[in-house]
């Protein structure tokens, strides 16, 4: 098992990807599907605006791209950390 | 050949495939059974995972909703998905590392408390339980159109083939059985969906369809569907006309739920390494994905098609007259669910919105006395192809992925609930000393009972199937899913976790049964969802409430009660790395 304050460092770095990770998730449904939508009213998508296509497409497609990023991202923060199995 | 026999022959080789790959897959290995997905590619898992989530809510009656109200219902499609970024990100690495089998074996190991592990077993029961209702609702609802029955009956036909089907029970935990439940179900819902996109707008691929143009008209496809609700006096399809809180709160209900549904997260538990749990999540909403990119635009273009056929020259002439009505209306009306009223005695069929003061005068100078079509939400999907006029056989497959959505998922929570009451609360509390024999016995019973119950309140459920279903997302958010995170990212101790447990779910409890019934029994509530407790918030989004409630006790009882113990302690720091995680499964 990897020393202490190496493990430290990993988890503290593991809680700030998560952390950006939410912030975007959350900005991509909660924002810009429901409470933003008014603010993106202006910008036009196939007969109705962008807050009304990310709620219905836009919201599920960031959604995967952040699962895979996390996927990634905390496997090569596994082996920066020499914790991967 | 007419249609009842096709949709036979379809059902029929659809079930025969699952049935004979779970022969084969059985025969192949015996420990495949147990070991459930240990050793499987990321791929499989998440494809396997996507059906067994994949229910009725999400095939039969979601994409209906979605149709009649338009934007209002986004929370579905971003709740549904949304929760599996918390499972990947907040739950199902660590989860894996712990390395149990189940989520209240994890409860209770981490809270080293007995009586966690129980209230995490009743949790577990009681949302479950909910969800089987939302199930049965769908089912009945898909039984009685293919067999030609009043939904009552259809509901009777389909809780004796979710039994039969629960108790052959193995096939559920084939891996392969349900990759082939996948297929069915995706095949049945994108074809007929990119055949109507083709129709419509020309774009065979739906999500993309749904914000092209319209061919017949030119002008965008939902700028005409706001036109032409609008002009029946129904709210616009893209506005938003919902309470904006209420919308929030229950698009997080439906995420935090998500990720506290005790039959999805087991799925991560038997993956071989941390890093697979991490893929396993994207994989699983890759599959889902597909479906819900392509639900928003079948009701879209659902709503579009129903109007056209009931106002074939457009919404400012006269509607078709009932006797022209096409065939599918006919046969939808034997199941109840669609309901003709001839209220001014024209013998058109006039469909609008009767509620809408500001439509009232143009009602009234046509001589309407009141719409006089009925569409229960729950048909739409099942209908959709027969609404576009598609060939016979897209119907009758859109009719076995429909009954493989409900009929897996409702197995699956059978299943869980039974092994929940057998080997959990009876074996594990009651009576530990229990032979193996009665053990099953006592499985069996859980099951019939859940069944019956569930059967019962599926007569008058307390809302369309997808909304039963959110109810059940509700209860798992406010007691599951708290008590989950707190055990990885705090250090709270087994008396928070307890009174934290105990509070989300019976404060969430309390406030479902206050607006749906106690019990669910019909006519027992004393507030509805149109007029609710806590200002606009309605019962399927009170979930989150109860989750921060969770949240709250479990921290201020924490705080003013011993500390963990140390060995506790090591445990949480082990869960977060993911080195180790062979020998964790090895105990």
């Amino acid at each position: 098992m990897a020393d202490n304050s190496s493990s430290n460092a990993y988890w503290s770095a593991n809680l700030r990807i998560i952390k950006i990770s939410l912030v975007i998730w959350a900005l991509v449904s909660f924002g810009f599907g429901i409470l933003l939508r008014p603010l993106l009213s202006g910008i036009s998508v196939g007969g109705t605006d962008l807050g009304f296509w990310f709620a219905q497409q836009g919201s599920i497609l960031v959604f995967l791209a952040l699962i895979f990023f996390y996927a990634w991202r905390m496997n090569k923060l596994d082996a920066e950390h020499g914790v991967e199995e | 050949m007419d249609q009842f026999t096709l949709n036979w022959i379809f059902i029929g080789a659809s079930f025969a495939l699952y049935i004979g790959i779970a022969i084969w897959a059985r025969a192949g290995s015996t420990s495949e059974f147990y070991a459930a997905g240990r050793g499987i590619h990321p791929v499989t898992n998440g494809m396997a995972t996507a059906a067994d989530w994949m229910s009725a809510a999400s095939f039969i009656s979601m994409a209906g909703l979605i149709a009649f109200t338009g934007y209002d219902n986004s929370s579905f499609l971003m709740g549904w998905t949304g929760g599996y970024v918390l499972l990947a990100l907040l739950l199902a690495p660590y989860l894996r590392k712990f390395g149990k089998y189940t989520v209240s074996e994890f409860i209770g190991d981490r809270f080293y408390s007995p009586t966690a592990r129980m209230v995490a077993v009743i949790c577990l029961i009681v949302a479950s339980t909910t969800y089987v209702i939302g199930q049965m609702t769908g089912v009945g609802v898909a039984f009685g159109r293919f067999l030609e029955v009043d939904k009552t009956t259809g509901l009777f036909i389909g809780a004796a083939v979710v039994f039969a089907y629960a108790v052959f029970g193995g096939m559920k935990g084939v891996t392969y059985t349900q990759v082939a439940q996948y297929c069915v179900l995706i095949i049945a819902y994108t074809i007929p969906a990119i055949f109507i996109s083709l129709q419509l707008t020309g774009n065979p691929i739906p999500g993309l369809g749904l914000f092209g143009d319209h061919v017949a008209s030119g002008e965008p496809l939902l700028a005409k569907l706001d036109m032409l609700v609008e002009e029946l006096g129904f709210n616009s399809y893209t506005g938003h006309h919902a309470d904006t809180l209420n919308m929030v709160l229950f698009t997080l209900s439906l995420m935090i739920g998500t990720a506290g549904l005790p039959h999805v997260i087991m799925r991560f538990f038997t993956v071989p390494k941390v890093a697979d749990a991490r893929w396993s999540a994207g994989w699983t909403l890759v599959f889902i994905a597909l479906l819900y990119l392509t639900a928003p635009a079948v009701g879209a273009m659902a709503r579009l098609n129903l109007i056209t056929t009931v106002y074939p020259d457009g919404t400012a002439s006269a509607p078709i007259d009932y006797e022209a009505r096409p065939d599918w209306m006919a046969t939808w009306e034997t199941t109840g669910l669609l309901k003709f009223e001839d209220k001014n005695g024209d013998g058109k069929i006039q469909w609008y919105n009767d509620k809408s003061d500001s439509f009232a005068e143009t009602a009234a100078e046509r001589g309407w006395e009141g719409s006089e079509l009925n569409v229960n939400r729950d048909i739409l999907v099942l209908a959709n192809p027969e609404i576009a006029q598609l060939p016979g056989w897209v119907i009758a497959l859109v009719a076995a992925g429909g009954l493989a959505a409900a009929l897996s998922t409702a197995a699956g929570l059978l299943l869980a609930i039974s092994s929940a009451v057998s080997h959990d609360l009876i074996k594990g509390a009651i009576n530990p000393g229990i032979s193996e024999k009665g053990e099953l016995l006592s499985a069996r019973i859980a099951m019939a009972v859940a069944i019956c119950v569930a059967t019962y309140l599926g007569l008058n459920p307390p809302g369309f199937a997808a909304q039963t279903v959110a109810l059940a997302f509700g209860l798992a958010a406010a007691s599951i899913f708290p008590a989950l995170m707190m055990g990885i990212f705090t250090k709270v101790n087994n008396k928070g976790a307890v009174a934290g447990m105990l509070t989300g779910l019976i404060v969430t409890l309390v406030y479902i049964f206050m607006h749906k019934g106690w019990l669910f029994i019909p006519g027992t509530n004393q507030f509805t969802d149109a007029d609710p407790l806590l200002g606009t918030i309605k019962s399927t989004s009170f979930g989150a409430i109860g989750a921060l409630l969770n949240f709250a006790v479990a921290f201020a009882v924490s705080k003013s009660s011993d500390p963990i113990p140390a060995e506790i302690e090591e445990l949480v720091e082990s869960v977060r790395v993911p080195k180790g995680a062979g020998a964790a499964q090895d105990h």
